[in-house]
């Protein structure tokens, strides 16, 4: 991806891409670290022996949500539609994704420890009786995950890109001496494969909680850097009401309806298939209150500088003094680049950005192995057809095929880290009907759970196309002209999936037989016991 | 207290439509647009109600419950396989 700058005259430093080769080596050796406490049962691998703490499981599932959406994303965004993207994403998270983990999680993490799944699947086939619905399931989260992954990879090329501008000139001429995207996401998917290789689901414990104490740390002092080169918070942020006065608002940047509809979009934590895996290796109920409480606030350390730093890039394209870059996923490393004079620090400043995205990976390349090893290898051969060691390989050749096939997809730039990871949360978060149903309605039948999913796949893959396929004259919705956001009568398409999702799964659900007695006991006996107890005792 | 907890998330739901601000580009302390300030606000005011239903509303039965292991053997035994 091109910068608009002029190429510099003078080299520049590679100390930072040193730094960044000195973190990714710390992370393989972190795996390999963490291998040694491997206890060598598939219960450790997927699930980290149900052993994972408070803090850990508060680092581990912050960072698996806060990916490269949520730094190089909202920093874009916010360069493209100003501050109303943090009360786009960043507060509704606050307020809903702490709230499933609450009333979805901890009972999630219950059932699964009790009847001992490692998988999401596993749980709905259970649940609903049918395996069919696991195998309906698996490919619609696989194809779902993809974008996510996306996101990840296209993310760390542009900043990467970004902050490394002018240092290869000779070598990397077609893209201003920058290292290419497609370099980065070689480089970014080959070291997550290995340390998640060594250690399943606890190597991306450890590593995600080291990863976001990075990218947390990193992201406050980016921004008192680029503050301080900018003349200090105060001068930035009245550039921004002289020069970009539209970013500091949300007139004409973004809808009512648009604003209230997002609310739809953090509903996607619930149907997570790799969240799922990490809320079973807490190890008690007791260790969710950490995540509960300070999942909102984490959000907002992280969110606030992002925006902040995306509107004083908007102001100083505005006052003429930077030219706005081709795309806006470039905004934080050209911004990083420009304003970050020492080298260490911008070195550390993109081991942080990659620390986000990592932390993400990781957990997504162990939930896709996981998944394809007991959700379709293990229930279509038996557990006798392949030996432990062959369905580890399995597991492991699925994801380095999907890896593959989504670095392939990054190749062809598909478009706005920000936009793409709203498509991705739009359908799980339409899927979120259905884990709901499952733990809190007794008369949602099998018919009525495939009606759902089929549904949600369908009405999904109409708006995205309209959106995608359809860009000049949508048939369902239109793109703003202004904003490039796509909305149907100025709402998110997310609102209608969502909708169809539910009447589908309550309509067939009504209209079908219910499910075996001995079903609803196995999975609703745990009523039975929240009525021996009085609530906040 | 148990529906005070609730009340208070909905109503945070209600709260996040600050439509009042919606074209105020007032700096708060000079530096934060207002309506990111109060959305900021927003967050904290999050983990306060989530605090409040982790101390109030918080599932006990729950620990003990799972624990009553019924999970067949494969998934807690030898190992599988994976990623």
């Amino acid at each position: 991806m091109l910068l608009a700058q002029a190429p510099p005259t003078t080299p520049v430093s590679v100390v930072p891409l040193y730094v960044i080769g000195a973190y990714l080596g710390l992370l393989v050796v972190l795996g390999l670290v963490s291998a040694r406490a491997f206890r060598g049962t598939s219960g450790d691998f997927f699930v980290a022996s149900r052993s994972i703490g408070p803090f850990m499981l508060l680092m581990s599932v912050f960072g698996t949500t806060m990916t490269a959406f949520a730094l190089v994303g909202s920093t874009g965004k916010a360069f493209d539609l100003g501050i109303g993207v943090y009360g786009l994403m960043a507060s509704w998270s606050g307020l809903i994704h702490a709230g499933v983990f609450f009333l979805i999680g901890i009972k999630l993490w219950a059932i699964g420890k009790r009847y001992g799944y490692v998988t999401q699947i596993q749980y709905f086939r259970d649940r609903f009786e049918s395996p069919t619905l696991g195998y309906l399931l698996f490919p619609i989260l696989v194809l779902l995950v993809i974008p996510y992954l996306l996101v990840g990879l296209l993310g760390a090329g542009s900043f990467i890109t970004g902050v490394t501008r002018g240092m290869f000139p000779e070598m990397f001429a077609s893209t201003n001496g920058s290292v290419p995207t497609w370099l980065t996401g070689l480089v970014i998917s080959g070291v997550v494969l290995f340390y998640v290789f060594f250690g399943g689901v606890r190597s991306a414990a450890w590593a995600n909680t080291f990863q976001t104490l990075v990218f947390m740390v990193m992201g406050v002092v980016a921004f008192v850097m680029i503050a301080h080169a900018l003349g200090g918070m105060s001068a930035a942020s009245q550039a921004v009401i002289e020069h970009a006065p539209q970013k500091a608002a949300r007139e004409g940047m973004i809808g009512k309806a648009q604003f209230l509809t997002y609310c739809f979009i953090p509903l996607s934590v619930g149907m997570f298939p790799h969240l799922f895996q990490h809320w079973l290796t807490a190890r008690s109920a007791k260790s969710f209150r950490l995540t509960v409480i300070a999942h909102p606030v984490c959000i907002m350390i992280v969110w606030l500088p992002c925006i902040m730093i995306g509107i004083w890039a908007a102001a100083k394209v505005g006052a003429g003094e930077l030219r706005a870059p081709p795309s806006s996923n470039a905004v934080l490393g050209l911004m990083v680049n420009r304003y970050v004079a020492s080298d260490l620090l911008t070195g550390l400043l993109a081991a942080g950005v990659l620390a986000a995205i990592m932390s993400s990976l990781d957990s997504q390349f162990v939930c896709i192995g996981s998944m394809f090893t007991n959700d379709v290898v293990i229930p279509l051969t038996g557990r006798d057809r392949f030996s432990d060691h062959q369905r580890l390989w399995l597991g492991r050749g699925f994801v380095i095929a999907v890896v593959f096939v989504t670095y392939l997809i990054s190749l062809t730039n598909p478009g706005h880290v920000f936009d793409l990871g709203v498509w991705c949360f739009t359908g799980f978060a339409s899927l979120f009907p259905l884990v709901f149903a499952a733990i809190y309605w007794k008369r949602t039948t099998r018919a009525g759970a495939i009606a759902c999913v089929v549904t949600t796949a369908v009405v999904w893959a109409m708006f995205f196309s309209d959106a995608m396929i359809f860009t000049d004259k949508g048939y369902l919705g239109q793109k703003d002209p202004g904003t490039e956001e796509y909305l149907v009568n100025g709402v998110m398409a997310v609102t209608f999936v969502f909708a169809a999702s539910v009447i589908s799964l309550v309509v067939v659900s009504l209209l079908t037989k219910p499910l075996s007695r001995a079903t609803i006991d196995k999975f609703f006996a745990i009523e039975k016991a929240t009525a021996t107890v009085e609530p906040g005792r | 207290m148990f529906w005070v907890v609730w009340g208070s998330a909905l109503a945070l739901a209600v709260l996040h439509q600050d439509v009042w601000f919606w074209g105020d580009v007032t700096l708060v302390l000079g530096v934060v647009p207002v309506g990111l300030f109060y959305h900021a606000c927003f967050s904290v005011a999050c983990a306060m109600v989530w605090a409040l239903a982790v101390k109030f509303a918080w599932p006990q039965h729950l620990e003990a419950w799972a624990d009553e292991f019924e999970g067949p053997a494969r998934t807690r035994g030898g190992r599988g396989g994976g990623a």
